[in-house]
């Protein structure tokens, strides 16, 4: 028999190691890494000092590509192949996309699952593609400038992301290889990076205007512990529409809205920004164009600048008032405001939150900076180099998820703003005599009709016995995981017949597209994927094995001595396989090891729950006594 | 396994409708840093699946009971009175009259000219219902036995004044 080894108690068997791990704010017109370093955490420059990378992407004609502030500046002379904010078609349908169509100049090509394709010239790209040439970019500066690799990311999404958006964000992850640690919402992120979480307790209100999304959520922080209380915002709202308003009065004072080519358009817009951006410092800005071989110039004030965006401005008013009223709280039970997003740059926006809340908001962080700062913080928690950090994030949903029943109404199964994870089971019947399938219609939003709200899935479940209308059981479970991406299933109770699904959205890409996309990014020839695969499983295999070191150093009593002995057998065997074995065999490895251990995960698991309540109730009964 | 344990004991609080939630989320929050998917994010795949489905039964367990309606309903469940999923329910001709005429007010507040009185009016009625019908339920589930299906006609009355009162506030933020 072989020896068995034992590690002193308490003491790993592998000395603790850094491991890399990175935040990624992927913005709709900006998108930053970041990490932490020697328990600094701060964003990454690129080789020429940038720290913003443009979330623009150029298709070129001899097949290549073009990301940031390169392909940013064909912009207007290749509105075709370049393509902008595609954070804004992140999980829409085509349908949803035409609502784009006047400020979005490309050319939309529908797929068989209606997702939206983009016509380049090296063909049609998906947004979810577009993004994922946004993140290698992001992906390959982290790996250069810290020189390793990275145990996983985590990354940024508005907290009004629906699952359809979010399971795009994780889409494009999964293309440009990156592993996500969490999708994590940008307000929590924001509160993160700001500290907040030192202070004992309070409620924070973080107020996020970006290039094209507004998002507002209020946070309860109480030791350590951020909860998100309620979120609320507008998913197409941001600096974008203020250039957009300012340039459409611009046209008009030049004249020339009849005559807009896709090209003027994106001159019209890039002045728009300028003046807003030179207004933040200055009371009035000049507009320059170059209109058929004319050079035209027009004056903006300030004035005239706040009286053409404030109907966005008090549109925003409106939603904070909306999502503090939603958390249960009154405006003045706001303690701290923080402000993300570069367009809390413009002072009346800054002016009209001040008087809001009746207080100055945090704005020390760079708004830019703020979200990936915050995302780096988590990061580096959950790749697990912070073992007693007591920082702790929960998310809630910010859109309920339902069902469709008769008469074309939605039967809402979770509720908007349930703390995540959830899982939630409605039983639901058959309404005809003998009927053997039913169709399970999977809806998210608030409205009451299907037509109003977004569907996210259709799957039959098929083998239901035959019975009289009314008399099976079909239990429908909903369950939300830690990303706010959803699985359903659904159960016959009588016999057990079973369907479930990962839901991927009606227009989202499948796995298979998944699969195929990244089969064709890899270059490479077999062997390579072998060693890849072999790396993986090796990675894996390591991680099992610490996690079990780990463990039984700290809980081995909750075993017999048979049962640590066949535990200690089985992490032998697949010791021995990482260093020889193929990818296959490893992977059986783990597997096998992950089912001997099943019971202990779950005896350790029940364990901690005890400690964390008997920990409370010993607490109270000295403060009783 | 602990997943099976009734919310209050999973929580360790008493089997009771009075619960204190300053303890309750107490308890929440130690049980989150515990088990949430955060802790176990460099953990093997079980750990990970196994610190869902435990939040996920945590924050079930927690927002039943700090429900009102919810807290009641889960009371009488473990007591095998099911009003959770009962389809039709006898409740007597003067309540459901009562109901009626709330709900036709509330239609007339919508063609109001200045509606927003009016509401906060028939909001705090329907607030004020619900605790009557809340003290109802506490006092029958309290003497048990054969008052438990007294106690569950009373949730049902909550049922109505619940909905109600979700019917207002929807009311209110449309016309906001």
């Amino acid at each position: 028999m072989a020896l068995l080894q034992i590690a002193e108690p308490g003491q790993s068997s592998v000395p603790h190691q850094h491991r890399l791990a990175v935040g990624i704010d992927l913005g709709t017109t900006n998108s930053l890494v970041a990490t932490v370093r020697s328990g600094e955490a701060s964003v990454l420059p690129d080789k020429a000092g940038e720290y913003l990378l443009p979330s623009v992407v150029r298709y070129l004609q001899e097949g290549g590509v073009a990301v940031g502030n390169d392909a940013r500046a064909h912009a207007a002379s290749d509105p075709y192949n370049t393509i902008v904010s595609v954070k804004r078609l992140m999980g829409r349908g085509i349908g949803d996309v035409t609502a784009f169509r006047d400020t979005l100049p490309y050319e939309f090509e529908s797929a068989e699952a209606g997702m939206p394709f983009i016509r380049t010239v090296s063909g049609a790209k998906s947004p979810v593609e577009v993004s994922a040439e946004i993140l290698k970019v992001l992906l390959e500066r982290a790996e250069e400038t810290l020189q390793g690799e990275l145990v996983g990311a985590v990354i940024t999404v508005p907290a009004y992301f629906d699952e359809a958006q979010r399971q795009a964000t994780k889409d494009a992850a999964t293309l440009a290889n990156i592993n996500v640690l969490r999708l994590l919402s940008e307000p929590t992120a924001a509160a993160v990076a700001y500290g907040l979480d030192q202070k004992d307790d309070g409620i924070i209100l973080v107020f996020d205007l970006g290039g094209g999304t507004f998002d507002v959520s209020v946070l309860r922080l109480n030791k350590g512990v951020f909860e998100v209380l309620a979120t609320g915002g507008d998913s197409a709202l941001g600096g974008d529409d203020f250039d957009s308003v300012v340039a459409e009065w611009l046209a008009e004072q030049v004249d020339i809205r009849a005559q807009m080519t896709a090209g003027l358009s994106r001159q019209f817009m890039e002045q728009a920004r300028a003046v807003k951006e030179a207004l933040t410092t200055a009371n009035e800005a000049w507009a320059t164009f170059e209109i058929a071989g004319q050079e035209r110039s027009v004056s903006v004030s300030k004035a005239r600048f706040d009286e053409l965006i404030a109907p966005l401005v008090s549109k925003t008013v409106r939603a904070c008032k909306k999502v503090v009223k939603d958390a249960g709280l009154a405006l003045t039970d706001i303690q701290d405001v923080v402000l993300v997003g570069g367009s809390t740059r413009v002072p009346k926006v800054r002016e009209q939150v001040e008087v809001l809340f009746g207080k100055k908001p945090h704005v020390d962080i760079d708004p830019d900076r703020v979200v990936a700062i915050g995302a780096a913080i988590q990061a580096d928690v959950l790749a697990g180099n912070k073992p007693d950090s007591e920082m702790l994030l929960l998310d809630v949903i910010p859109l309920s998820l339902g069902l469709e029943t008769m008469g074309g109404l939605v039967e809402k199964v979770i509720h908007r703003n349930s703390p995540i994870p959830v899982a939630r089971a409605q039983e639901f019947t058959t309404y005809q005599d003998g009927q053997t399938a039913m169709a399970i219609h999977i809806l998210q939003g608030e409205r009451e009709l299907v037509e109003d709200c977004r569907s996210l899935s259709r799957f039959v479940l098929h083998g239901i016995p035959p019975m009289a209308a009314g008399a099976a059981k079909i239990r429908v479970t909903f369950q939300v995981d830690a990303d706010g991406l959803l699985g359903v299933e659904a159960k016959e109770l009588s016999t057990g017949v079973e369907s479930s699904i990962q839901v991927k959205p009606s227009y989202g890409l499948n796995d298979t597209q998944i699969a195929d996309m990244l089969r064709a990014s890899y270059t490479a020839a077999d062997e390579d994927k072998e060693k890849r695969a072999l790396r993986e499983q090796q990675v894996e295999a390591e991680r099992l094995l610490i996690a079990l070191d780990q463990a039984l150093s700290v809980d081995k009593a909750l075993l017999t001595k048979d049962e640590y002995m066949e535990l200690n057998a089985e992490m032998d065997i697949l010791r021995q396989l990482k260093g020889s074995g193929s990818s296959r065999d490893i992977e059986q490895g783990v597997e096998r090891l992950a089912k001997v251990s099943d019971e202990f995960a779950s005896r350790r698991m029940d364990a901690s729950i005890r400690k964390a309540l008997t920990g409370h109730s010993i607490q109270e009964i000295e403060e009783g006594s | 396994m602990d997943i099976q344990l009734n919310y209050f004991a999973f929580l360790g609080l008493p089997e009771s409708y009075d619960i204190d939630m300053g303890k309750l989320s107490q308890c929440y929050l130690d049980l989150q840093k515990t088990l949430h998917p955060d802790r176990f994010a460099h953990k093997s795949e079980r750990e990970k699946r196994m610190s869902v489905q435990y939040t996920a039964y945590l924050n079930e367990a927690v927002s039943t009971l700090k429900s009102p309606l919810g807290r009641a309903q889960y009371l009488l469940h473990l007591k095998g009175v099911d009003t959770i999923s009962e389809s039709s329910v006898q409740l007597d001709p003067a309540f459901l009259f009562e109901q009626m005429s709330l709900r036709e007010r509330l239609e007339d507040i919508k063609q109001f000219e200045e509606p927003f009185d009016a509401l906060d009016t028939l909001s705090d009625e329907v607030k004020g219902l619900f605790n009557s019908y809340q003290s109802g339920f506490k006092e029958a589930y309290e003497q048990g036995g054969s008052a438990l299906e007294e106690a569950a006609s009373w949730v049902r009355k909550m049922q109505f004044a619940a909905k109600l009162q979700a019917e207002v506030e929807r009311v209110e933020s449309e016309l906001d």
